[in-house]
């Protein structure tokens, strides 16, 4: 199997012999493990390194003699201990393994030849190398209906299942998504769901992944190719910003499946469906494959590379440069986010760049001592969750900080406008209104608590965190996002302002999207030069580069804002897409309107591409080589894996391509010298060249010190109105984004619109479940179905972002702190 | 099933109130019987924990569910200062021949609750779990009944006695598994899942049971000596019985025999011979037929046979011989049985009840059940009884418990079994096999080769595979 035993620190070292040689092991660990990394594999089925054992396959029972004489045992089960003696391949336990073998096969259809798994089926494999050659079984098989949907992207097969408990396990121990067991009992045990209740988990793929036989397939791959036509190579999936480990597998220049790879400081070797199948979006008849110009008509037509290379560049030396702006980047590689900063502000001049939409984190976040995934997971730790729904937004994270929670002791104090996924698990939560984080994190940072309460929460809600921070062993970790689109994101910075004054604190910036935190490294944020320094306060590129932008340009929504009042004339969107994403539709709308030329890097035709007046195709994830980022500033290898299709390529390589015909004099023309120029020139990037990424399978974290973390100026408290719902406005995992959207399995999974309010004010408006609501802001309103929801606290509307049949982002304004809404029946 | 006889030689430490109208009552319970009911838990409350749990050492009170651990020592178990501890009951008496618990629990509940009560305050319990088998709905009433007389009586609950001890007795019914009579599976249906063995280790419940807490899990029978223990002293308890193998034990005695029912005798001192012929037990093999075989211990247990016979029922003897004491059933096989329709109808209950977890078991004893049922029905092969052996003995590895054979000049393999399995219910279904063809190999024989033998009537489901290697 792929499985890896956990890597382990050998600090309490036991000698114990296997197969007559003497090996150290680390005191207590599973004998399986240790076995295994010290090249004695003991075949298993049931036993996965990553949950708990549960010994019902049988199959790794070994001889083990403590002293009593040898017995067999489950190998998965016992621990080691001093001067253990253990046999992995002596008569009696070949006999038992034989047996074990002979009794699945019993039952097992052994339709090999038409089985997905066939060919890297762990059943198959452990029959060929310890199996009895023959069965003796000459009774009838089992017979189920087969295969049958377990979920809309899981199908099971019941008479492959060797029950082995490792779907159903993870499931239930985890996920938390308890929704397949095993139902009847004997050989009449099958895996199934219950009645009506589907599979419908975030993290059923892996469940296909972990299965040793191929009872559980997904639509995605089921009959796509045999294992044998695979080829394969190591990634890093950008979906979301946990970066997980993922292998890419491909069959004649064909992505054909993604799965997960076992990184002790990141995935575990879990992986969520939305990063899973939305690889499906690459093989997409969407694509983007050549270069396309707007015609007068409004109609676009293909046009050559250089065509329109020429047009790009004739339009950025036709400006002034403070009249160019580049927005977005956090879909593209370490490389070419760095390509394109040092092609904006070491070539052209302009400082108006910035890698988000006005969704995420300003760069000074990242200014911030950092913590990585296991400081934050680090037994016994006390975590201050400032951020969006972990399950909804990070999937992977949830899963690191639910097993923290659950069994390393973890206490989660959560300071979210609502419920999230995390709430079952934290130990404390206060629901602070949105615009007014701050006030409660000075609260808990400084420990005042106002009679009245903060923000709209009670003072003992209040007093219960403060508790759990004064009881906590050791520093606290802070991890902080943006739970509400419908807030400015400053309202966050003045949060970890205040707890930045916490002893010891250090905080991981949950940033959502995909490269965010290499983008804003490698320089594409206003103010910031690659590698995360302030203008002016470094003389590495001023020295390099031809020019240096003086003053710190505008953000995304200042770049939006100059637009719109014309002050641009040459804006490149990479990869951006704001009239879906920004949360001010109408001033995008103007913005859009009112500059020259628009130059949109893109793999597929947005709503903003559509507005370009010149479209590049470019590679997506799975066809670029280089680095990426993840939330933590571990940059880890991204490779290509199949070609792009049409004459697509890579982000980098246009800027470069660009840069030349600007005349700069930049030599880098490789990933590999784009990558080591960047860490040459960014002292906080020590460590990441080319060389020590590409050797590092889990990456390699950059320096966290933190340096002079400067919030900017606060944010003002929005007044409160109390006829209006303060609005929370959240992501799901399913939303209508461009890549679910184009994944075939996925498309069809996001959850229809509502409007989520309190169980008081519902109660108020004498609305149920269903009822129909307007929701009415400023700038629009939506009619959309009432969800009552005990996790939502009084005064506030709960949307979501981008789901079909409602458009939360035309309610907002980009210059308020907190948007109100009104809500009343239809 | 008959009551007990009356015999004023043998001691009735559990029985004494069986032939007693409505001794399930306090009232009755307080007045009649070998102890005046609830002045064992007096005696008990009277003393320190400690020094209760070292007079149920120093009596050597042996568990009556099977494995024949001695209680005192178990409780001991329990890590010092991990709290809250727990009690739980174990009345899921579901071994085919073992009906002496329920009669424990239908006619004498109060003398259960107040053993449970004793073991509870012994060990500091904080809760005692009473979980009792699904099919067994008298028994059920009449417990439910007797703790709610207890509860306002003050003998359960808040300060029982007027002493400083408190426990409550959760009720619990069982869905109807035999397996959950394992207690580390009836521990996992107490919690609300699947009753599916946990694996020891490192789940021994003493350490960690019940929701991963110190857990007690006694047998009712265990429990139900505790109040006459208390009362009488160990002095007493031991004076019957053997020195290893103290006080007596119920037997259920069931099968050919012309008075089955359920006995206590003194352990160790009776022999299978009295129990099957003494007028006061068994009274004789029925219409005065020839002893085939018997199983000394439940159907879990392997076959003895008419040399065994004189064996005392005591665990120790009856292990060294081959088999077990186990729950106290006692099945009776005369010269008309089959034991090829024995074998088949025992291994078959195994296969039902195989809750399915490990690999060995689930598949192993379906594929016994199966070669059997083909055999039955004409359709065997020769090589079905080798096969049958091996399919054994990879659920439960080599040489399996079995009787002596002087005849043939084998000798005894002493219980227990090896196993491949997590619990020991894939390999009881290796118990009549391997007790089957051992002795009675040529009825198998018979049963594949004689044509004569095959039931015409039988369907033949197995026909399509019967085209084997020697048919």
């Amino acid at each position: 199997m792929s499985e890896r035993p956990r890597p382990i620190e050998v600090t309490d070292p036991v000698t114990i012999t296997v197969d007559g040689r003497p090996i150290e092991v680390q005191r207590g660990e599973l004998l399986i493990d240790a076995c295994e990394r010290n090249d004695a594999y003991i075949p298993r089925f049931c036993y996965h390194p990553r949950m708990e054992p549960v010994g019902m396959c049988r199959m790794c029972l070994v001889e083990v003699d403590t002293g009593r004489g040898p017995a067999l045992q489950p190998s998965c089960m016992i621990p080691t201990a001093p001067d253990m003696v253990v046999e992995t391949a002596s008569e009696r336990v070949t006999k038992a393994q034989d047996g074990v073998l002979e009794f699945l096969l019993a039952n097992h259809p052994l339709d090999c030849p038409v089985c997905d798994k066939g060919g890297e089926c762990p059943l198959q494999d452990q029959t060929m190398a310890y199996g009895p050659g023959e069965s003796r079984w000459v009774e009838e098989k089992r017979h189920y209906e087969k295969p049958i949907e377990i979920s809309p992207l899981v199908l099971l097969d019941r008479e492959r299942c060797i029950l082995c408990d490792r779907c159903t396990r993870f499931a239930s121990e985890v996920t938390d998504d308890p929704l397949i067991h095993f139902i009847n009992r004997g050989s009449n045990t099958e895996v199934n769901t219950f009645p009506g209740d589907p599979f419908s988990s975030y993290f059923s793929g892996n469940t296909v992944q972990i299965c040793p036989v191929g009872a559980l397939t997904a639509t995605p791959y089921r009959f796509r190719a045999r294992p044998w036509d695979l080829e394969r190579t190591e990634s890093t999936c950008t979906t979301c910003s946990v970066g997980c480990r993922v292998t890419l597998e491909s069959s004649r220049d064909r992505m054909l499946r993604i799965n997960g790879v076992d990184s002790d400081p990141v995935n575990w070797s879990w992986l969520c469906d939305a990063g899973r199948f939305s690889f499906e979006a690459t093989n997409s008849e969407d694509r983007l494959t050549e270069p396309l110009r707007r015609n007068p008509d409004g109609s676009f037509s293909g046009i050559r590379w250089s065509e329109a290379l020429t047009v790009v560049a004739d339009a950025l030396r036709g400006s002034d440069p403070q009249r160019v702006a580049v927005l977005g980047g956090s879909r593209l590689t370490d490389e070419s986010a760095y390509a394109w900063a040092a092609l904006a502000k070491g070539v052209v001049g302009t400082d108006h760049v910035d890698a988000q939409l006005g969704d995420g984190l300003p760069a000074a976040v990242f200014d911030l001592p950092g913590a990585t995934i296991d400081d934050v997971c680090r037994p016994g730790g006390t975590v201050l969750y400032l951020g969006p729904d972990p399950k909804e937004e990070l999937p992977v994270l949830f899963l690191r900080l639910k097993h923290a929670a659950q069994r390393d002791g973890v206490r989660i104090l959560e300071v979210t406008p609502t419920a999230t996924s995390l709430t079952p698990y934290a130990v404390a939560g206060v629901r602070p209104r949105p615009g007014e984080l701050a006030a409660v994190a000075s609260v808990l940072a400084g420990g005042d608590v106002p009679a009245e309460g903060v923000a709209g929460v009670p003072a003992a809600e209040l007093e219960g965190v403060l508790d759990a921070l004064g009881a906590a062993d050791g520093p606290v970790s802070v991890v902080i996002g943006r739970p509400n689109l419908a807030e400015s994101a400053q309202v966050v910075l003045d949060a970890a302002a205040s707890l930045s004054a916490l002893p010891g604190v250090r905080f991981l910036p949950v940033v959502r999207r995909g490269n965010a935190r290499g983008a804003v490294t490698a320089g594409l944020a206003p103010g910031r030069l690659p590698g995360g320094a302030r203008l002016g306060s470094d003389d590495h590129w001023s020295s390099t580069w031809s020019t240096v932008p003086t003053a710190a340009g505008h953000d995304a929504l200042g770049i939006l804002a100059a637009a719109a009042a014309g002050e641009i004339s040459t804006l490149v969107l990479l990869g951006a897409d704001p009239l879906s994403d920004v949360g001010d539709r109408a001033l995008v709308d103007r913005a859009l309107e009112r500059v020259d030329t628009i130059v949109a890097l893109d793999a597929f035709p947005t709503a903003s591409v559509r507005r370009a007046d010149l479209v590049l195709p470019v590679a997506v994830a799975g066809e670029v080589d280089g680095t990426t980022t993840n939330l933590e500033g571990r940059v880890s290898r991204v490779r290509a894996k199949v070609t792009p299709p049409g004459t697509a390529r890579a982000d980098w390589v246009v800027a470069v391509e660009l840069a030349r015909r600007l005349g700069a004099e930049w030599t880098a023309r490789t990933v590999e010298a784009l990558r080591d120029e960047l860490v040459a020139g960014a002292p906080q990037l020590a460590g990441t060249s080319w060389a020590q990424v590409d050797a590092a399978d889990d990456g390699v974290v950059v320096d966290l010190t933190g340096r002079g973390f400067d919030p900017g100026p606060t944010a003002p408290v929005p007044q409160i109105d109390s006829y209006s719902l303060r609005l929370v406005l959240s992501r799901e995992l399913y939303d209508g984004g461009e890549l679910l959207a184009r994944s075939e399995s996925l498309a069809g999974l996001s959850r229809t619109p509502t409007v989520g309010i309190s169980v008081g004010d519902a109660e108020r408006l004498g609305v149920s479940d269903g009822t129909a609501l307007i929701v009415r802001g400023e700038r629009g309103s939506l009619t959309l179905p009432a969800r009552v929801s005990s996790g939502i606290p009084r005064g506030t509307a709960h949307l979501v972002h981008r789901l079909e049949g409602s458009d939360p982002i035309s309610l907002l304004s980009a210059d308020e702190v907190a948007c109100d809404v009104r809500v009343e029946l239809a | 099933m008959t009551d007990q006889s009356t015999d004023p030689a043998v001691p009735r430490v559990v029985s004494s109130r069986f032939d007693v109208a409505d001794a399930h009552t306090l009232e009755v319970y307080r007045t009649t019987g070998s102890f005046p009911g609830y002045a064992g838990l007096a005696a008990a409350l009277e003393r320190t924990p400690d020094e209760v749990r070292e007079s149920v050492v120093a009596a050597t009170l042996l568990g009556r569910g099977g494995a024949g651990f001695p209680a005192g020592v178990k409780w001991g178990f329990c890590p010092p200062g991990v709290w809250p501890r727990y009690v739980v009951v174990n009345g899921d008496e579901s071994e085919p021949g073992t009906y002496k618990d329920r009669m424990l629990m239908e006619r004498d509940p109060h003398q259960l609750i107040e053993g449970a009560l004793i073991a509870a305050y012994a060990i500091g319990a904080a809760q005692v779990f009473l979980y009792v088998r699904g099919e067994m709905p008298h028994a059920q009433e009449r417990i439910a009944a007797a703790l709610n007389e207890a509860l306002a009586a003050g003998l359960v609950g808040r300060n029982i006695l007027g002493t400083d001890f408190s426990v409550d007795v959760l009720l619990h019914w069982g869905a109807g598994a035999y397996i959950v009579g394992e207690e580390t599976a009836l521990i996992e249906s107490l919690e609300g899942n699947r009753g599916m063995p946990r694996l020891k280790p490192p789940f021994f419940p003493a350490a960690k049971g019940l929701y991963m807490r110190p857990t007690i899990v006694n047998n009712v029978e265990t429990l139900a000596n505790l109040p006459w223990l208390m009362h009488h002293g160990v002095d007493a308890y031991r004076a019957v019985g053997t020195e290893t193998s103290p006080g007596t034990r119920l037997i259920a005695l069931s099968g050919h025999v012309r008075r089955p029912g359920v006995y206590e005798v003194p352990q160790g001192t009776t022999t299978f011979r009295d129990l099957f012929h003494d007028e006061r037990y068994g009274g004789g093999i029925r219409d005065g037929n020839e002893l085939k075989m018997f199983i000394p211990g439940g159907a879990s247990a392997p076959w003895f046979f008419p040399e065994q016979i004189d064996l005392p029922l005591e665990a120790r003897p009856v292990g060294a011989a081959g088999s077990m004491l186990g729950s106290g059933a006692v099945v009776v096989m005369d010269e008309t049985t089959d034991a090829v329709e024995a074998c088949y109808s025992l291994v078959r209950f195994f296969a039902r009840e195989s809750c399915g977890k490990c690999t060995p078991c689930r598949e192993g004893t379906t594929w016994e059940e199966k070669i059997l049922e083909r055999i039955l029905e004409g359709h065997g092969r020769p090589s079905d009884i080798d096969l049958l052996l091996d399919v054994a003995d990879n659920i439960s590895p080599g040489p399996y418990p079995v009787a002596a054979d002087p005849e043939h000049g084998l000798e005894a393999v002493p219980f227990p079994p090896k196993q491949t399995t997590i619990c020991p219910l894939g390999p009881s279904s290796v118990a009549p096999i391997t007790s089957a063809i051992r002795r009675f190999r040529s009825e198998f024989e018979a049963r594949i080769t004689r044509r004569d033998l095959i039931p015409v009537s039988s369907a033949a489901p197995g026909a399509a595979v019967t085209g084997g290697d020697d048919v």
